[in-house]
């Protein structure tokens, strides 16, 4: 929380005015609304109201089978499928005690890497743009992600709904250049990187925005449940990739990125240098890579799982991304909740934004990284 | 000097007026146009896109294309907006502007008027819009538009007075025949045959620059627009005709001071060819300064983001304007003492980089560790 200026002894009447930010602002990531009670320009009081994209994602998938319902985690984590869906696909092989191939694993591993690559390149654009670079970074961010998102297209088969993971393995292999395409995205990636905290960190006024504003404690952090780059630019050193690894990611080396302050540069900060570290799995995972099954080999052609409930949880670019699912028996769940990073997040906005001015309530929801249809699912 | 126009003598003195005014008000929509598209196209450049392309060969018809649309469009007014004060703003940001142009040298002896005091005239009538951008905000009935009506206000008044300080450490220095210090921007420009001011007075360029940039609501201080703040601020209302104006005026705004500041830092039309190379050259001359600030202006938009309310205004306040009233102080004391040219330099150059060193220490907030909640759960 910063500090608000002293108030000085008003010698008329004032009246604090609300402001409604969204459900149509530009600046909130989609339809999301919060209300700010504004004196001036400072902000005393915001509510956030979320629900706006609610589609009952989760009940959906309680009426249809297994397999169905990985594209629905596609629609609720748009920005990193990749990293939904292995989620999904975990706690499905979990219940029904499926081995997946060491191929499919590694694959998974680039592939969700990849798409955190994407997301921050999505992250550091749309953040520049809360900031009020006039859409340069947005562009390079997007260039970025595009390319990234061309060899997704190549591999799936679709640009936003992928749907390629499968309870056991892959739907199908990967492109035979599938290596080389993957280095050259990486290659790009560096150089955007590169260019990206050029443009931004090195900036005196984009320092003198994002530090020391929206600062949240660590205690504070974990209380609202907060996780990934959010609870760790509070100085935490929680990631699931390496407290309870999945895939293989005990088998790869990397740093988990922590920032001291916890405030929006640490939070944006604490993005790019993660995105290299993304890129440092990646290439480690590539030398893994070899030659086998993607599924394994008795894999029925209508899954069925024994009762029973599971939780699994996987590092998504946004925090902890789970899935808690319930069977009963047959072939679709019982219930299955999301746990959504975001909506933990946000629930963190109210304590970052107040006593900051309006133009900080921007860039803080912005250094949350939110997904709306995550958030509301 | 009322010469006739185009060398035609005796003409009506109201004649005459309104033809140039008329041939100002041409110019003026020609020069908007082709700077929003170039705007568009350089901005593209810098953002790896090509800007508009659809429109014409390479897109030069987009800006006409747009303005059609703009007139074409209904002019709707909030039902709880006050309308004589919302359908009068307009005016109020548009008029000043264009009234503006009468003083401006854009060759030699090639004006609207010549005014002794064109440089006060100019900077006098170029503030009244921010009345315009009060009452727009304020007749608008949005919470936004009021906010950034608050914002522009606050910083019109703020940035007004490094601009206007700054340009009299110029109008200061000037040495005509009668002695030194001039606001006749003709005589401004004229003196600059040989040097350009922004030679002996970087540090007042600077000052100035920065204060354009904020008296014009472009980045970094773009803040009573701030597309993802207040949506587009005084304006969020507006549509159509009405809004094209305030579009056309932001322009043209963007156009006169960088005419001023070509004239008054850059030499105008006078360096570095001189008065008799006739008056295509030095228009030509005007116009090519006055679009290089205009370039980096737009250079300046893609790069930078948006500063804050407070940072903005203690920028002005504690940085910009004891700067100016040091720089006019020591121009003082250099004028009373007649000391030479080059001490101007010299005392401006300190100034500079004692401006380099506030900009790169001073505004950054200081950091510190949140603390630790008494009795909280302890982190690994």
């Amino acid at each position: 929380m910063t500090q608000p200026p002293p108030v000085l002894e008003n010698e008329f009447e004032t009246e604090d005015i609300f402001v409604n930010m969204g459900p149509q602002h530009p600046s909130t990531h989609g339809v999301f609304r919060m209300v700010l009670t504004i004196d001036g320009e400072l902000i005393t009081d915001v509510t956030p109201y979320v629900g706006y994209m609610h589609r009952g994602a989760e009940k959906l998938c309680e009426t249809m089978d297994y397999r169905q319902g990985i594209g629905y985690m596609d629609r609720t984590e748009y920005l990193a499928n990749f990293n939904a869906e292995l989620s999904y696909v975990m706690a499905v092989e979990r219940l029904a005690e499926l081995e997946v191939p060491e191929r499919a694993t590694w694959i998974r591993m680039i592939l969700c890497e990849l798409n955190r690559l994407s997301s921050h390149f999505m992250f550091l654009g749309a953040f520049g743009t809360d900031v009020g670079v006039f859409g340069t970074a947005f562009v390079y961010g997007f260039r970025n992600r595009e390319v990234i998102q061309d060899l997704f297209e190549e591999i799936t088969g679709d640009r936003l709904m992928f749907a390629y993971f499968r309870a056991g393995g892959l739907a199908w292999e990967v492109p035979d250049n599938f290596e080389t395409r993957v280095r050259e995205v990486l290659k790009d990636s560096r150089e955007g990187l590169r260019e990206l905290d050029g443009l931004m960190t090195q900036n005196e006024i984009f320092r003198a925005r994002t530090e020391g504003v929206g600062v949240i404690t660590a205690e504070d952090a974990i209380d609202w449940g907060t996780s990934g780059p959010t609870l760790r630019a509070s100085g935490v050193p929680m990631d699931i990739r390496r407290d309870e690894p999945y895939l293989f990611y005990d088998q790869v080396d990397f740093d988990v990125i922590t920032g001291d302050h916890g405030d929006v540069f640490d939070r944006f900060y604490g993005r790019i240098r993660e995105a290299s570290e993304s890129i440092k799995i990646i290439e480690q995972c590539l030398e893994r890579l070899e030659p086998g099954p993607i599924v394994p080999d008795r894999l029925p052609r209508m899954l069925r799982t024994p009762a029973g409930e599971v939780y699994t949880r996987t590092e998504a670019p946004r925090g902890e991304y789970g899935i808690y699912l319930v069977s009963k028996g047959g072939n679709r769940p019982h219930r299955l909740k999301i746990r959504s990073a975001c909506l933990s997040n946000l629930q963190a906005l109210r304590d970052m934004t107040i006593g900051g001015y309006v133009a900080d309530a921007v860039v803080i929801l912005g250094s949350l990284d939110i997904v709306l249809c995550e958030v509301d699912r | 000097m009322n010469v006739g126009l185009f060398g035609i003598e005796n003409v009506n003195i109201w004649v005459d007026a309104v033809i140039r005014l008329q041939l100002i008000v041409i110019l003026m929509t020609v020069v908007v146009m082709g700077l929003i598209y170039g705007e568009r196209k350089i901005i593209g450049r810098f953002q790896r896109r090509l800007g508009p392309m659809r429109t014409g060969p390479f897109g030069i018809l987009q800006s006409l294309a747009d303005a059609l649309k703009l007139v074409g469009k209904e002019d709707l007014r909030p039902r709880g907006a006050d309308p004589w004060v919302f359908e009068l703003a307009v005016y109020f940001v548009f008029v000043p502007v264009f009234m503006a142009f009468v003083a401006v040298p854009f060759a030699f002896d090639w004006n609207v008027r010549v005014l002794e005091l064109g440089l006060f005239y100019v900077v006098a009538i170029s503030s009244i819009n921010i009345v315009g951008w009060v009452m727009a905000g304020w007749a608008s009935d949005n919470r936004y538009a009021m906010l950034g009506a608050l914002r522009a206000a606050a910083q019109g008044i703020s940035y007004e007075l490094p601009l206007i300080l700054s340009l009299i450490a110029v109008s200061m220095v000037v040495s005509t025949d009668a002695g030194r210090g001039s606001l006749d921007l003709g005589v401004i420009v004229a003196e600059q045959g040989h040097i350009p001011y922004i030679v002996w007075q970087p540090l007042a360029f600077a000052i100035f620059y920065v204060a354009m940039l904020a008296e014009l609501n472009r980045t970094p201080f773009d803040i009573p627009v701030g597309e993802s703040e207040v949506v587009g601020g005084p304006f969020v209302e507006y549509s159509g005709i009405r809004w094209s104006m305030f579009f056309l005026a932001e322009y043209a705004g963007l156009f006169i001071l960088s005419l001023v500041g070509a004239a008054v830092f850059l030499g105008g039309w006078a360096w570095p060819l001189g008065e008799e190379v006739g008056p295509v050259w030095q228009l030509l001359l005007t116009a090519g300064k006055a679009l290089l600030l205009i370039f980096s202006v737009f250079w300046v938009r893609v790069t930078m983001p948006r500063m804050r309310i407070d940072q903005l205004m203690g920028f002005s306040w504690k940085v910009l304007l004891p700067m100016s009233f040091a720089l006019i102080l020591v121009n003082g004391l250099i004028l009373v003492y007649d000391w030479p040219d080059v001490v101007l330099l010299a005392s401006n150059v300190v100034g500079l980089i004692a401006l380099y060193l506030i900009i790169d220490r001073g505004i950054t907030r200081r950091r510190v560790r949140p603390p630790a909640r008494a009795g909280a759960a302890t982190t690994a």
